[in-house]
């Protein structure tokens, strides 16, 4: 019966800088793989869409140097996934740029690193759909039309195991992918390894977030998972943690809708039968997952569009009067913006943000209107040009200032500018894909490089 | 037994991110006989979540009462999707205030 053990040191490569003690407690446990995943949606629609990465490259070089070192001295194969954030091809080339230049600095002997490419240009989508293929929405989304290609800037797939099964199977010792399921990036070697979908997709789901497995809360500490038959052992390397049944089940719901499924592409982890079992003080056993094969190979996009650029202001309010008729003095600042712009909504969009009352939950907040005894306003403008975006957000600020208001006594001003500047935001971008498409073999949107690296480089291997 | 707030019962009370277009939240408790009482008095019950977030009930697309983590667990979709512009919370991680103050009979 295989046995893997697999050692995971964060759940974010360097979304912050990851923690070294566990990290070397468990190479201890001489792991057979070291795996991690280095992206997220979870950052918005924009570092995809301009594709830019929201890791410090300090933090980045930071991590990969302390998993490439160990990798190489304990001579088993590390693997990252959703390189640098996104997972689009620079993520990758970011990657294999940085894992050269670590080789070069600490004179590592050669040797073979695969990176997979996920990007789809959007172009390939439009030839797709174009040619019939329907572009499945995902959690309740409409199935895109082509009016959805027409707004993303860029796309990704997400791989399953199998890209990176193909890397390992070549021998890779270093395997550096694009956008992947995180789960994947655990699965693939302990299928190689010829254990069960079912159990390796679960292992996958249980450890792709290392530390948040374990309690108390702690992030970037490493975990490790022994994977044997059916069975799942999950063991904290923090001296001051532990997992528990209670802290696996519950890392099992985290961030999904649904706590018995895992999807994939090609079929759904069931979690639903699973028991978790304590077997010492740092370590549980899971157990019981299956896995359901669906009929076709259905593969995850991701795609985000620029909106336009953002800019925005702050402003303070303390006049009582003022707070109470917030309301109606944002209406009258849009009143003054479609005097000129039309009506906001139509080609550009202006936000106010009440900090003090409801600006995180807005809609959601049940909170009674409370009069808070200061109110701080962030408003945001976006449009397609720069200028008339900061020609907005200037007049929506400004003539918050002027808000024509009954029985306001400040007839010097009926707002308070931080400083009378406009800030220039990061463009906006949107989810445009949250959708699924059918290929053929789980291969066919990615594209595997095989590189020798040695002597500070990547080259083509022979 | 005297009504209890459900930040005094529960271990765990967080919201997240599920994907790009859903927040959700869940409720976890360490004591088996915590869960069980407010799983029991229906104070969390899918039909009370609406009131508690003014929120249209359909909005509300998964209901889990989660046995193995002694866990509630509910899903809503957002209005947009996470980090669009005009974004509030684009982790979706501070939308569970309003659960602290349920009243557990």
């Amino acid at each position: 019966m295989p046995s893997v053990k697999i050692l995971c040191p964060t759940g974010h490569l360097s979304f912050t800088p990851l923690e070294k003690g566990s990290f070397l407690l468990g190479c201890e446990q001489k792991p057979d793989f070291i795996i991690a995943d280095a992206g997220s949606c979870d950052m918005g629609p924009r570092p995809l869409g301009a594709d830019q990465h929201v890791s410090l490259e300090t933090w980045q070089r930071q991590d990969l140097e302390i998993m490439l070192l160990k990798s190489r001295e304990l001579g088993v194969p590390m693997i990252v996934g959703s390189a640098s954030d996104t997972g689009t091809d620079r993520g990758v080339d970011q990657f294999v740029r940085l894992i050269a230049d670590i080789a070069r600095e600490h004179k590592l002997a050669p040797f073979k690193l695969a990176a997979i490419y996920a990007e789809i240009p959007v172009a390939d989508l439009k030839r797709r759909q174009s040619a019939g293929t329907v572009i499945y929405g995902l959690d309740g989304r409409a199935d895109a039309d082509p009016s959805v290609l027409d707004r993303t800037t860029r796309a990704v797939a997400v791989m399953n195991a199998e890209p990176i099964r193909a890397a390992l199977c070549a021998g890779a010792d270093v395997v550096i992918a694009g956008r992947s399921s995180d789960c994947a990036l655990f699965a693939a070697p302990l299928l190689e390894a010829g254990l069960s979908p079912a159990v390796s997709y679960y292992a996958g789901k249980l450890m792709e977030c290392a530390s948040f497995c374990a309690e108390p809360f702690m992030g970037k500490e490493s975990i490790l998972g022994r994977i044997e038959g059916e069975e799942v052992y999950v063991t904290a390397m923090h001296p001051g943690q532990r997992c528990t049944p209670a802290s696996i089940a519950s890392h099992a719901m985290y961030e999904r809708t649904n706590p018995y499924r895992e999807y994939v592409a090609g079929g759904y982890v069931d979690m639903s039968q699973c028991v978790y079992t304590q077997v010492d003080p740092k370590t549980t056993r899971a157990t019981g997952a299956t896995f359901v094969a669906d009929s076709s190979i259905k593969v995850k996009l991701e795609g985000a569009g620029l909106v336009g650029h953002r800019r925005l202001a702050v402003v303070g309010i303390r006049d009582p009067q003022t707070i109470s008729l917030i309301d109606k003095a944002i209406d009258w600042a849009k009143g003054k913006l479609a005097e000129r712009f039309g009506p906001v909504g139509q080609g550009y969009d202006v936000f106010y943000h009440l900090y003090g009352r409801n600006a995180v939950m807005e809609e959601l907040d049940p909170a009674p209107d409370l009069k808070p005894h200061e109110l701080g306003i962030v408003v945001e403008a976006i449009d397609k040009d720069p200028a008339r975006a900061q020609e907005i957000c200037a007049l929506a600020a400004r003539n918050l200032f002027y808000a024509r208001l009954p029985e306001v006594k400040g007839t010097a001003g009926t707002a308070a500018l931080m400083s009378d500047e406009i800030l220039i935001g990061e463009p906006g971008y949107e989810w445009t894909l949250n959708h699924v498409i059918e290929v053929k073999t789980a291969m066919e949107l990615f594209r595997v490089r095989h590189l020798i690296v040695e002597g500070g480089a990547a080259k083509e291997a022979a | 037994m005297a009504a209890t707030r459900l930040r005094e019962l529960a271990s765990t009370i967080r919201s997240k991110n599920a994907g790009v277009d859903h927040i959700t939240f869940d409720v976890i408790f360490r004591e088996r006989a915590n869960f069980e009482r407010v799983r029991d008095s229906g104070v969390l019950a899918e039909a009370k979540i609406p009131a508690l977030f003014n929120l249209d009930p359909k909005r509300i697309t998964h209901y889990c009462v989660f046995e193995p983590a002694n866990a509630i667990k509910f899903t809503i979709r957002r209005l947009k999707p996470s980090g669009s512009p005009g974004e509030r919370d684009v982790f979706g991680s501070q939308q569970y205030a309003p659960l602290f103050d349920v009243q557990v009979p």
